[in-house]
């Protein structure tokens, strides 16, 4: 399969990039990993006229802890996510999420920053990032802004991006003690996309009751899902069996999911419930350090 | 779009409209067609190469993206008429039948072994979890891979 005919561009900046963007507005898209971009330009489901390859600027990669977040460049591989010691012992959440979204080649190309900025409500990340609060931070001609992420997903497909802006780094408020989080992810088969799949994230108090909780959902509506009154239903509370079950029945309320060859609408939301209560259970126990 | 890449260690030149995906130009280009056109949708893994060391669909790549690059494919295992260890592997075990998904998995492995030299049964199956075969059931993929790691481990043969 052959994608439609375009130009290409490789700016050497943030500068030159966003100032290409601003020119060529809609008819231009941002290529990171590729690995949706690409596959969608085959199909002929996406046909910009121009492509604008960030690959070769400088500085827009790697994982590291400052000034009280954990700061993801965009252009950071979901590998490299992967095999950061950072991520494996102290975002066990974001550690769960990079192992599960399509499969290792995949992996190695296809970056954070894309896998958000794709807005894709089947893609994995979005619901991670809702539940751990993260922002979002944008760079255009006008300079940067920070957007945070409950509102940086606008539709199917859509962000809160304008054209000339260019998604640089996703901040997340770096892990503190008592605090835990899991992914779950149910998939036909590695690569596949979920039938559904649920982020939490806990922080604990001294007490053991429910400090923050956030709660994602993958897949399961038209974009992705911050099960908001679930959250503010075990807020509070002790997570124990009756306030996760509570919890998780009213995620499954939150879903909006549609038929499709992965599974009934039905089906669909009771797996929201089966995998909330899964992974906030997980969370817990990481936050209490028994897992 | 003028680009220039280095494939096994061999310098190459080619005038490439940006459209032309990576796997394309090796094989059409380059006549280096070891590597393998499966779904041609990012999922069987057969056309895998490795573009600065790391495995990739190369039917997911632009060729230009390439430029300036380092590539192997699965015409560079072989050295001085000698199979790699991993060819080998795939030979004594039976690793493949059709043979249509085995470069792929040979360059998933080759990677993947330079970074895990002593990987554990689950280790192997995770990492080829992106390479689809449609004859073996991966048993004896699973044990060439095995059979590679050991003679890497005793220096090479």
């Amino acid at each position: 399969m052959i994608p439609a005919a375009f130009e290409y561009h490789t700016p050497g900046s943030i500068k030159e990039a966003t100032a290409l963007l601003s020119r060529l507005g809609d008819d231009a898209k941002v290529l990171s990993g590729g690995q949706s971009l690409i596959p969608l330009m085959k199909l002929r489901l996406s046909s910009p006229r121009h492509v604008v390859d960030i690959n070769g600027i400088e500085g827009l990669d790697g994982v590291r802890e400052a000034d009280g977040f954990l700061r993801i460049g965009a252009l950071t591989r979901e590998s490299d996510l992967e095999a950061s010691d950072l991520v494996r012992t102290r975002y066990p959440l974001l550690y769960d999420t990079c192992k599960v979204i399509a499969d290792p080649l995949v992996r190695n190309l296809a970056t954070v920053g894309g896998n958000l900025a794709h807005a894709d409500p089947a893609n994995d990340h979005p619901a991670t990032m809702l539940a751990l609060g993260a922002e979002v931070i944008a760079v255009g001609t006008k300079g940067e802004r920070k957007i945070p992420i409950g509102s940086f997903f606008t539709g199917p497909f859509a962000t809160a991006l304008s054209p000339d802006e260019i998604l640089v780094e996703i901040r997340i408020p770096a892990s503190t003690a008592r605090s835990g989080g899991a992914y779950v992810k149910l998939e036909r088969k590695v690569g596949d996309f979920a039938t559904a799949a649920v982020a939490a994230h806990v922080v604990l108090s001294a007490g053991g009751t429910c400090d923050q909780v956030g709660i994602g959902l993958t897949n399961v509506g038209l974009t992705p899902i911050k099960a908001t009154q679930a959250e503010a239903a075990l807020k509070g509370k002790r997570p124990d069996a009756a306030a996760i079950k509570q919890a998780s029945e009213l995620a499954a309320a939150a879903a909006q999911p549609s038929d499709d060859l992965r599974g009934s609408a039905e089906y669909k939301k009771d797996l929201v419930r089966v995998l909330t209560a899964r992974a906030l259970r997980r969370a817990v126990e990481r936050a209490e350090g028994r897992k | 779009m003028r680009i220039q890449l280095s494939v096994n260690g061999e310098k190459h030149e080619a005038d490439v409209e940006p459209r032309l995906l990576l796997v394309h130009l090796l094989r059409e280009n380059l006549r280096l067609t070891g590597t393998h056109i499966g779904c041609d949708t990012t999922h069987c893994g057969a056309c895998t190469v490795l573009l600065e060391g790391r495995a990739v669909k190369s039917c997911t790549v632009f060729a230009v993206q390439a430029n300036g690059k380092q590539l192997m494919t699965v015409e560079g295992l072989e050295q001085n008429g000698n199979l790699h260890p991993l060819q080998a592997g795939f030979m004594a075990e039976h690793g493949l039948q059709c043979g249509y998904c085995t470069p792929g998995m040979l360059m998933t492995s080759f990677a993947f072994l330079q970074k895990n030299p002593k990987p554990s049964e689950d280790d192997i199956r995770w990492a080829i979890s992106g390479n689809l075969c449609r004859c073996t059931g991966y048993v004896n993929i699973v044990k060439a891979v095995q059979h590679a790691a050991a003679a890497l481990a005793q220096g090479g043969k």
